[in-house]
């Protein structure tokens, strides 16, 4: 548990994303996927997802329709869609150059050794 | 379309929001069962999964709350909600709603027609441009707006402020358009009054200064909109015409426009005409420069120039006039008055009372919250174990609050709209009320936009405020509380000495209430007070009957016979006991005044005068029927005419001021401004002569043979009934001349423009006091039920116990009537301070009157008894079995 990351603010909606980019998902699914794509390492308080899917789905990034799920059990699932996949590419990279960025001004210089 | 798009999202996101929940409800659930599915293939059993799933899940309905927020698209859908609840709540108890929705209605209703009224008096303008710059020349030393004709020449011409200083004076007229001549009030305007006005017509044409040639020079009619629509039919080929006013012909020039009803707000004449004309009307000297008869003169500023300005430009006109004539024109110094209400005459007292009156509405509304704001706050703490329960399952306080802000709000909306529909009745009404019969009266007061803005904006504003009373209790709300069971206590002292807020917005309310049962006893009695007054004539059987002569022809020598024949054929009427004649009669239209010079002075300038008397021209008979009795001396004799030494019935006081005692005056002399010597032959009681309030003046009489008036009243005494007698009267008169028009009323009724104002205030605080009592009911019942109910238990055990009946009662109201006593003595404390106020408009109104004082601590208890019984009875009939049953 302590390997755990706290999750920075804002980056819940890209990981939905990310997370859907890979296919239709309920919401469950997406929390379970979440989880599997950090490795573990990113834990979400599981209602609080519902908040973030809903902002997507109402800025039109989702779309949803009901299914019936692995379990047997009727879900909603999640589709990422066109202007999604696109808001998805842009927040990627300009995640990779803060994160880039950010990294370099951590890493140990030549002057400090 | 793209509103068209989002309303119809808002709609249906309104009628489907069930299903939108639905659907969320079902997602969430899914996901905690697809945990429990997991959970289980962990390894545990499946309840013990789903309990756990449901844990981890986190605060359900918070989430789902916040779910439903980001969902969003759905504009105010979170308000949408809490209207529904409210309504359901509010259907679920009908009673509290519908009387929280007229009481709110009354009070904004009452709100809403005394702003209406102080608009249409007070912040609206006259109807004509650029009203804001339009101003009344105010004389100081009259303090009035009446100048001489050539007076007002004068400064018109000679002053560098105004861009023009338009004249106007108020006439009476026969108007004879072929059939029968009918009384009409008209202004006579100077020729440059619409443009000084800045006026269109709006048919034909209006007069302009270059028609005026001098005396009876322009004989034209301007008529107004609505005399052209009732008088005329609107017909538009009335322009031309020539019709006969007073028997000189006239032709008709012009309309002017609907909006238009002369420049004094609310007394509408029939039509205008030039003032150069005024001869035709009445007896005053157009070029008699110390008869100020015009009855104002009035003019727009120019750009720049201020009041100050102004002032001064006229001041130093005025004094060079006073050099010139030093015997017309004493102290001529000026300021600047709205022409509107007749400046400070009308003007001032009419602001004192509306914002008095505003006030006291003001209050009305406050108590009205006070009231809603203590039982929205003791059903707040009767739900407090919903409330507690709701923080428990994790709904947010805001939230909470949301939904009791949006009951108050509704609440106070739907009493706001019901307020408003209300008054916007009563307001027509009193547009088309007439109150002085006689008067061109009419009240515009139809609310505007500015009513429905003050209208929403206080019923927003009531919402809110007695809404937010119960905000601390929810705030302080422990939802431990709540699960570990039983009743959430509030914070608020059982037996507590201290005084809780609700305790205080009952005090308040009582106090409101005490302020306005005093003003309005107070008042009532006042005006009780001055119908019983000596007035100096009787007016019991009395009937003025009022006749101008001019309007029918007679002038000059004609007119002392005719009004002798007049007098001789009613006297004959049966029943007539007798008739007098008087040029003007006391509390009547007119009070002509004059100048009064002791005997010993020779230089007859104004600043000599020994003093101002009213001055009534009478006939012999004239005391008899009045019904003015005189304390020594004799009345006039009909042989006293132009040819014998002129004499003057004096009054009291005119004897007191003049020659220092009544002894001294009788047979002694003194002179008027004209030189005239008339000598005492009599002395009359003092009375009321100007207004019902004023302190004694000094009057004269003088025969009416020896200074001779056209326009004249009868006053007939008698012993018949009015109705039947004036039909008879006006039967004579029209027999002996039938183009004389006259106008016939009762003594009593022609005091309706006395008493306007103090049966006004009257009825508006009456009104005020009845509503604030129902208020004060409404709370102590509402308290005192709810102490009671709370207290039920209590009460069980202590009858249980043996208490006796005295005691219960005790125990129950004894708090409730603590706070009646003290609210009741701090509103009649106020209420004594505003009895001053009122003492101001209804004579003889004093709060230090055993009557008052014994009127309101006798309405005060009979309040706290109404509101007090029912809890009472309830209390009594405790039953104790059944409560310890309960539990």
């Amino acid at each position: 548990m302590t390997t755990q990351a706290q999750l920075l603010p804002g980056t819940l909606d890209l990981l939905i994303l990310r997370a859907v980019s890979l296919g239709p998902l309920h919401g469950y699914g997406v929390l379970l996927r979440i989880e599997q794509i950090s490795g573990g390492a990113l834990l979400i308080e599981q209602g609080a997802l519902y908040p973030g899917l809903f902002r997507l789905l109402r800025q039109g990034l989702l779309k949803a329709d009901w299914g019936t799920s692995e379990n047997n059990r009727r879900a909603k699932f999640y589709e990422l869609t066109a202007v999604g996949l696109k808001r998805l590419q842009e927040e990627t990279d300009s995640w990779n150059r803060l994160a880039t960025a950010i990294a370099n001004a951590l890493a140990p210089q030549p002057e400090e050794i | 379309m793209r509103l068209f798009h989002s309303l119809r999202s808002f709609a249906s996101s309104f009628f489907h929001r069930s299903e939108t929940d639905r659907e969320i409800d079902e997602e969430l659930r899914s996901h905690i069962q697809h945990r429990a599915d997991d959970l289980e293939s962990a390894g545990l059993p499946r309840a013990e999964a789903e309990r756990r799933a449901r844990i981890d899940f986190g605060g359900y309905q918070r989430l789902k709350e916040e779910s439903r927020d980001a969902l969003g698209g759905q504009l105010g859908a979170g308000l949408l909600q809490d209207i529904r609840f409210a309504v359901r709540r509010m259907a679920k108890k009908p009673g509290f709603a519908v009387v929280a929705i007229l009481t709110l209605a009354f009070a904004i209703g009452a709100n809403a027609v005394v702003f209406a009224v102080l608009n249409a008096f007070i912040l609206r303008p006259l109807n004509v441009p650029q009203a804001e710059s339009l101003y009344g020349l105010w004389r100081l030393s009259s303090n009035d707006m009446s100048e001489s004709y050539p007076d007002y020449l004068d400064l018109r011409d000679r002053n560098h402020s105004f861009e023009s200083v338009a004249a106007y004076n108020v006439e009476q007229a026969a108007l004879d358009t072929g059939n029968d001549p009918s009384r009409a009030w008209i202004d006579e305007a100077s020729g440059n009054y619409f443009d000084a006005l800045g006026l269109k017509p709006y048919l034909g044409r209006f007069f302009h200064g270059s028609d005026e040639h001098g005396p009876n020079s322009a004989p034209y009619i301007v008529l107004t909109y609505d005399y052209w629509r009732s008088h005329f039919q609107g017909d538009p080929g009335v322009i031309g015409r020539v019709v006969r006013l007073n028997k000189f012909p006239y032709s008709i020039i012009g309309v002017a426009p609907p909006e238009f009803h002369g420049t004094l707000m609310f007394f509408n004449p029939d039509f205008f005409v030039p003032i150069v004309n005024h001869a035709q009307f009445d007896e005053n000297d157009l070029n008699n420069r110390g008869d100020r008869w015009v009855f104002m003169t009035l003019g727009h500023l120019k750009a720049g120039v201020t009041p100050a300005q102004a002032i001064a430009d006229l001041n130093a006109v005025g004094a060079s006039l006073e050099r010139a004539y030093p015997k017309d024109d004493p102290k001529m110094s000026f300021k600047l008055a709205r022409p509107g209400l007749y400046g400070d005459y009308i003007g001032r007292p009419m602001r004192t009372f509306m914002t008095a009156l505003m006030l006291l509405a003001g209050l009305i509304l406050l108590a009205t919250c006070a009231n809603l704001g203590s039982l929205f706050a003791a059903r707040a703490s009767d739900r407090s174990r919903e409330i507690a329960l709701r923080l428990a399952l994790g709904s947010s306080r805001k939230r909470i609050l949301r939904g009791l802000f949006a009951e108050a709000l509704l609440i106070s909306l739907m009493g706001g709209a019901v307020g408003l529909a209300g008054s916007v009745v009563l307001l027509r009404a009193l547009s088309v009320w007439q109150p002085i019969s006689r008067w061109p009266i009419h009240m515009s007061v139809n609310p505007d936009v500015k009513v429905y803005a003050v209208a929403l904006f206080l019923a927003l504003a009531s919402g809110f405020l007695f809404g937010a009373v119960p905000v601390g209790q929810v705030l302080r709300t422990n939802p431990y509380e709540a699960v570990k069971g039983g009743a959430v206590e509030t914070r608020r002292g059982r037996f507590g000495l201290r005084m809780s807020f609700r305790d205080l917005l009952l005090v308040v309310q009582i106090a409101i209430c005490a302020v306005l049962v005093t003003s309005s006893i107070v008042a009532v009695r006042g005006l009780a007070n001055s119908l019983h007054n000596n007035f100096g004539f009787e007016l019991q059987n009395t009937m003025l009957v009022e006749t101008d002569l001019n309007m029918a022809g007679y002038r000059g020598d004609k007119v002392p016979p005719m009004q002798k024949r007049m007098i001789d054929a009613v006297s004959a009427i049966p029943g007539v006991e007798s008739v007098g004649l008087a040029d003007q009669v006391p509390l009547g239209d007119a009070q002509p005044d004059s100048n009064v010079f002791a005997d010993s002075t020779a230089d007859l300038r104004p600043a000599n005068a020994a003093s101002n008397a009213m001055m009534f021209k009478v006939s012999p008979e004239y005391f008899h029927a009045a019904g003015t009795a005189l304390v020594s001396g004799r009345v006039f004799t009909w042989q006293e005419n132009k040819d014998t030494p002129r004499v003057a019935v004096v009054n009291r006081q005119f004897a007191r001021k003049i020659f220092g005692s009544e002894a001294k005056a009788m047979g002694a002399y003194f002179k008027l401004p004209d030189g005239a010597r008339l000598q005492v032959v009599g002395i009359a009681e003092d009375g009321k002569y100007g207004s019902l309030t004023e302190d004694p003046q000094p009057v004269m009489f003088l025969p009416i043979l020896q200074s001779p008036s056209n326009s004249a009243y009868l006053v007939v005494r008698s012993s018949r009934d009015p109705e039947q007698l004036s039909q008879t009267i006006r039967d004579t008169l029209r027999n002996m001349d039938a183009g004389l028009p006259v106008y016939i009323q009762t003594r009593y009724k022609a005091l309706d423009a006395f008493l306007f104002g103090p049966r006004m205030a009257t009825i508006s605080l009456g009104v005020l006091g009845v509503m604030g009592a129902m208020l004060s009911v409404v709370g102590i019942f509402g308290m005192a039920s709810y102490s009671v109910s709370k207290r039920l238990r209590e009460f069980g055990i202590r009858i249980a116990l043996g208490a006796q009946k005295k005691e219960l009662l005790q125990a129950a109201l004894g708090r409730t009537f603590q706070l009646l006593a003290f609210g009741s003595v701090v509103g009649m404390l106020l209420g004594l301070a505003a009895g001053k106020v009122i003492a101001f408009i209804v004579s003889q109104a004093t709060p230090w009157d055993p009557v008052v004082l014994g009127g309101v601590v006798a309405t005060m208890l009979l309040l706290g008894l109404m509101a007090g019984w029912i809890p009472a009875r309830r209390a009594l009939a405790t039953n104790p079995l059944l409560l310890l049953r309960e539990d």
